[in-house]
């Protein structure tokens, strides 16, 4: 009797890690891995309003590569993503560079850089709607102070209301940017540097051929982060732009949001998010696998 | 950011030091610009915006903003104020911190201390859930929280929330707890203590930073969370959907003193967790960068 019952409770010690950990991995494959599933298959499916499940080929994803505002959404991401991902590591990066020449007031600047992070998007987006708002914003603070001639409406300007998010959204990220990059300065091994300078190396080729190099993986690190925030950015056009004026700051996930739940083109909406996914995971997966295999 | 030392090989000149102090000032009035504007602007009434300069500071200084922003404003057909949505928000942030920390803490426990076949896989199943768009859920989410009976209440909410964040929290412990010396937990284990008990003896009591960095991290990310309150919310919408409605409305005149207290008071929550704990929000943000 006694042996059984070291036996259970022995069995319950085997089990026990297990059974704890289950309901998250259940969770994770319900809520995740099966509702990606769910949305796959409404793709294929005529759904409108609700899900239906009539099987409907490709047909979503031919109408809606053929819907001009898939393709201008597609092309604000394009233009959005890459702006965004390049000036927020030139700041960053100089940021960075510029904070480690032992600077006083570090700890003041440092968290200053920092704190948009903290914020909402949909705060960011109100700051700066009516911070670049014509008929209040900077376009007049300008005109008062005597700049005449002034004009900045890009918000209202659909040519050029998708780089007023440009702005907001570096303001937002390009900090933590630099954070990134300082972290990634300061472990760098100063006798390298030290040994190049004795040889000669100027400043400039100091950084060009030897510390950049060293930062690879934070550059891989902030592109991941980055094009990862950029493509599920939804806040920050809502609040900035609303997608207007029109249509013209469009993006994959405004879409997604409107074809889906106002629209009624339930079919339609899945296809996008699929693409939305798909693009996400081809950036994502290899990063994390190299992450995981690193770490054994 | 462990390490910060400020020793560099690198020298530079007077004039490369001045021309770096003026990039770095230029760039921290940058920052600080919309955090101004959004402070001095909420203390003006609304014709010192209109008629005269945003930059400047209030000639009437006046809390009414704030007031109606928290209490009467008009959002979306109630003049409520803000009030009744920073409720909803602290009503779900707590609980949805609280239970996603807690799993987080006993997954990183299981995922690093009682270690099995095909662990990593799990893990990195887990990991992959914090980087999907969200919108390849949302659908299915709206079917199975109007099945639970959850669409538009604050219990759906913390489930989203939950769902979604254990991914994070289970994340930040395995790297916290990879690095805890696994012969102390074989040593107890060989003096007879038993799952729960080596997580409470021994785990638990150093895991005070990790849990901060979790904490703060989830605290944000809901609080700020905007998609999913717009898509489940119904009447129980969070803070920032309802600052949303407030800015976006299309009636009457745009107050925009009142918007601007509107997104501090939405800000506030987060903003102050940075300032008392910016060095652990820093940690979060860094290890949510994968690199442990």
């Amino acid at each position: 009797m006694a042996t059984t019952e070291a036996d259970f409770r022995t069995r319950l010690q085997d089990w026990l890690p297990k059974l704890v950990l289950a309901p998250s991995f259940a969770v994770t494959l319900l809520f995740v891995y099966g509702f990606i599933l769910f949305t796959v298959v409404l793709s294929f499916t005529g759904s409108k309003m609700l899900p239906k499940y009539d099987w409907v080929g490709f047909s979503n994803y031919e109408k809606l590569f053929a819907l001009p505002a898939w393709t201008t959404a597609i092309t604000n991401i394009a233009i959005f993503a890459t702006l965004y991902i390049v000036i927020c590591t030139v700041i960053g990066l100089m940021l960075a560079i510029f904070l480690d020449q032992k600077i006083r007031g570090e700890g003041v600047l440092r968290p200053i850089y920092l704190y948009p992070m903290a914020l909402s998007f949909i705060v960011t987006g109100t700051a700066w709607k009516w911070f670049l708002d014509p008929g209040i914003g900077l376009e007049r603070i300008m005109h008062q102070w005597g700049w005449e001639s002034f004009s900045f409406t890009w918000i209202k300007d659909g040519e050029m209301a998708l780089y007023t998010i440009v702005i907001a959204a570096v303001w937002q990220t390009s900090g933590f940017v630099m954070a990134m990059f300082l972290a990634g300065l300061r472990g760098i091994d100063n006798e390298i540097l030290k040994a190049a300078q004795i040889d000669g190396a100027s400043n400039w080729q100091l950084y060009r051929r030897i510390v950049i190099p060293l930062l690879r993986p934070a550059f891989l690190s902030a592109f991941v982060i980055l094009s990862h925030l950029a493509i599920k950015s939804y806040d920050l056009v809502i609040a900035l732009t609303g997608g207007g004026p029109g249509r013209a700051t469009e993006m994959p996930a405004t879409f997604m949001y409107s074809y889906t739940f106002t629209r009624n083109q339930m079919g339609i909406g899945a296809s996008s998010a699929v693409i939305m996914l798909m693009t996400i995971a081809a950036i994502m997966v290899p990063y994390l696998y190299a992450e995981l295999k690193e770490k054994k | 950011m462990a390490a910060v030392t400020q020793d560099t090989a690198v020298s530079t000149g007077r004039i490369t030091r001045a021309f770096i102090y003026l990039v770095l000032i230029l760039f921290a009035l940058f920052y600080l610009l919309p955090l101004y504007v959004m402070g001095v602007n909420s203390l003006k009434p609304l014709a010192e915006i209109t008629g005269g300069n945003m930059m400047a500071l209030p000639s009437t200084w006046t809390l009414d903003p704030w007031r109606s922003a928290w209490s009467t404003a008009q959002i979306g057909v109630e003049p409520t104020g803000l009030k009744p949505y920073f409720l909803n928000s602290i009503l779900m942030v707590v609980p949805a911190v609280a239970i996603s920390t807690i799993v987080g803490a006993l997954n990183g426990y299981v995922l690093t201390k009682w270690r099995f076949r095909g662990d990593t896989w799990v893990f990195g199943l887990m990991l992959f859930s914090c980087f999907i768009p969200f919108q390849i859920v949302l659908i299915p989410m709206a079917v199975v929280l109007g099945k639970l009976g959850l669409a538009g209440s604050v219990s759906g909410l913390i489930l989203v929330h939950v769902v979604y964040g254990i991914g994070f929290t289970t994340l930040y412990f395995r790297n916290y707890y990879a690095s805890f010396p696994t012969e102390l937990v074989r040593a107890a284990m060989i003096d007879g203590a038993g799952f729960f008990r080596i997580f409470w003896r021994i785990l638990l009591p150093v895991s005070g930073p990790i849990a901060v960095v979790s904490v703060i991290w989830q605290f944000t990310n809901i609080w700020n969370d905007f998609l999913f309150g717009v898509s489940f919310g119904g009447t129980s919408q969070p803070m920032t959907v309802a600052l949303n409605n407030l800015v976006q409305s299309s009636t009457g005149v745009k107050e925009y003193n009142v918007h601007f207290a509107g997104a501090i008071l939405a800000a506030l929550p987060t903003l102050f967790v940075y300032i008392v704990a910016g060095r652990y929000f820093v940690r979060g943000l860094m290890a949510g960068s994968v690199k442990g």
